[in-house]
């Protein structure tokens, strides 16, 4: 009787994150699609954001958004990659056991103390060696690069890690040397893992608002360099949300709406290139 | 006539560049941190550790969000860890792969990679407004609850499979029920693991903005009950630094924060290392 009772709790229990899921789904979309409907999609999708005139078009965020994430990702894949590749491959055990907790315990820093290293240092030496206002697509690129490494990284390491050590002795056995065997066998090997891991450091990327923010500039145009300042959907979110009302507010929340569906995208291939859990 | 290089040289060269990147990537990595403790630590004092914030941040200590920073994390803990931890007992140990077992681990995977902007929008419609409890601690700590679930329930998953199956079975030949076998001997076995992941969830509790500053709010007044508005560090600093009120206490700020998150995350990892060299 209390064994029937308990699991039929935990059942209910364990609907909570999906739950959670269905519950913030629905409120962001309750909030934001109706505004997508009265001012239609052209206006929508449109370059004009002027909430004050009911000019809800958010296509500069979208590609500013997506400049942001690209130079993030050309920061993020090599050096993630190669420290991945390095400490599978190349290092000692010792080295692996230094090195791969510390950089797991550096993604737990919080975004807004890379945001502010950016406005300190980064934005200041942009400004200074390569012009404009300092606060740019580059600075952004480079804090998201930053950022997102944890997340490739890791999940890059694990992959290659996991690849069966037949593989590389049957390699080594036909002459190959160890770079060979990393570039023609374990790399294929590993892909899905490490495309996983790309995947999630987009996200990462796409998602992230505080160090945006702090770095981007946030000016309503599309740039034209990347010295040029930027602003994405999550900062136009974050920096009107606090006084949005009306219109504006539910032009938010189909800003948020938006960036969901993008990120959930995102999620479900990273779930299905891993197999996650089965 | 194309110049090849031979594969001895490709793999001298490649390692040198892997290693360099390397190298790179870790100096960076620790010159962030070592940038804000080298300026932040002239900063810390006893009073700017018990002292109330005053004139925005540009005098004074930080001890409001400190409390608020606690207040949030600590009953955000409190609501997503058994909800966690039972989503995890009931994955391992209800569930024989099968539909329901896909929908769950689905709904927590999405979960986790859903960003915080998104939490605090939602946060803001529903805890905020529609709940109407206001900017509060409430609000705010249901709103981390919700975003941590999924850590705790994929650390806590790892950790209940890691108890051995014959652990089971002894107690069920002693007799025991399968929830007397789940809270007499799954449940206190894997401990430490669903620690780990309960901590890792504080963690990035403690380090979270963008889904606090629209459900906690930002005010700067001493927390008096889970109804009252509170600026966590997290926000304070970003406050700080963004609007330039002073880089100085932005500095503290930050290194009071790195050092608590540094050390959640630590001990995380500990107890992760000790309880995988046990059972793994």
């Amino acid at each position: 009787m209390k064994d029937k009772i308990a699991e039929k709790l935990l059942l209910f229990i364990a609907f909570s994150a999906i739950g959670s899921l269905l519950l913030i789904t629905f409120f962001i979309f309750q909030q934001g699609i109706p505004l997508i409907f009265k001012i239609g999609l052209s206006n929508f999708f449109s370059m004009h954001w002027s909430p004050t005139r009911g000019q809800f078009g958010i296509l500069s965020m979208i590609i500013g958004s997506l400049m942001v994430t690209v130079g993030a990702l050309i920061v993020g894949i090599p050096f993630g990659l190669a420290c991945a590749i390095y400490l599978a491959e190349f290092s000692s055990k010792m080295v692996q056991k230094t090195l791969k907790p510390i950089i797991e315990l550096l993604a737990g820093i919080p975004s807004v103390v890379y945001g502010f290293i950016g406005i300190v240092i980064l934005v200041p030496f942009i400004r200074t060696h390569f012009g404009g206002p300092g606060f740019s697509v580059l600075a952004s690129s480079i804090i998201l690069g930053i950022m997102i490494l944890p997340t490739i990284v890791s999940i890059s390491y694990d992959s290659l890690v996991a690849v069966p050590n037949t593989y590389r002795e049957g390699s080594y056995a036909l002459g190959a040397t160890k770079w060979q065997t990393v570039v023609k066998l374990l790399i294929p090997a590993a892909r899905s893992g490490i495309v996983a891991g790309i995947i999630l450091g987009m996200g990462r990327a796409i998602g992230e608002t505080m160090a945006v923010i702090m770095v981007a500039g946030n000016a309503l145009k599309i740039p034209h360099s990347i010295l040029d300042s930027v602003r994405t959907l999550t900062s136009t979110i974050a920096l009107e949300l606090g006084y949005a009302t009306g219109d504006h507010r539910a032009a938010l929340f189909a800003c948020g709406a938006f960036l969901f569906i993008i990120i959930t995208i995102l999620n479900i291939i990273a779930i299905r290139v891993t197999g996650h859990r089965e | 006539m194309t110049f090849r290089i031979g594969p001895r040289t490709s793999q001298i060269i490649a390692y040198i560049i892997l290693l360099l990147m390397t190298i790179i990537t870790i100096i960076v990595l620790f010159f962030i941190i070592g940038y804000v403790f080298k300026n932040g630590f002239a900063q810390l004092s006893l009073e700017f550790l018990t002292d109330r914030t005053r004139e925005m941040g540009k005098e004074g200590g930080i001890l409001p969000s400190i409390i608020g920073t606690l207040f949030v994390t600590v009953l955000a803990v409190i609501i997503a860890t058994p909800l966690g931890v039972g989503s995890a007992v009931y994955l391992v140990e209800y569930t024989r792969g099968g539909l329901l077992r896909r929908i769950i681990s689905f709904g927590a995977d999405c979960l986790a990679g859903v960003p915080s902007i998104i939490f605090g929008l939602f946060g803001f419609i529903f805890f905020v407004i529609q709940l109407k409890l206001g900017w509060s601690i409430l609000s705010g700590s249901l709103t981390l609850a919700v975003m941590i679930i999924p850590t705790i329930i994929r650390t806590s998953e790892e950790a209940i499979k890691a108890v051995p199956l014959s652990y089971r079975e002894i107690s069920y030949s002693l007799g025991g029920g399968k929830l007397d076998t789940i809270w007499k001997v799954v449940l206190p076995t894997s401990l430490p693991g669903i620690l780990t992941g309960v901590i890792l969830g504080i963690g990035r509790a403690i380090g979270e903005t963008a889904a606090v500053i629209f459900t906690a709010g930002s005010s700067l007044g001493m927390p008096t009950s889970v109804f009252s508005s509170t600026r966590t560090l997290a926000v304070h600093f970003y406050i700080l630094a963004r609007e330039g009120i002073s880089m100085e206490k932005a500095y503290g700020t930050a290194t009071v924060l790195i050092i608590i998150i540094l050390f959640v995350n630590f001990v995380a990892y500990r107890l992760m290392h000790r309880f995988m060299e046990r059972y793994y």
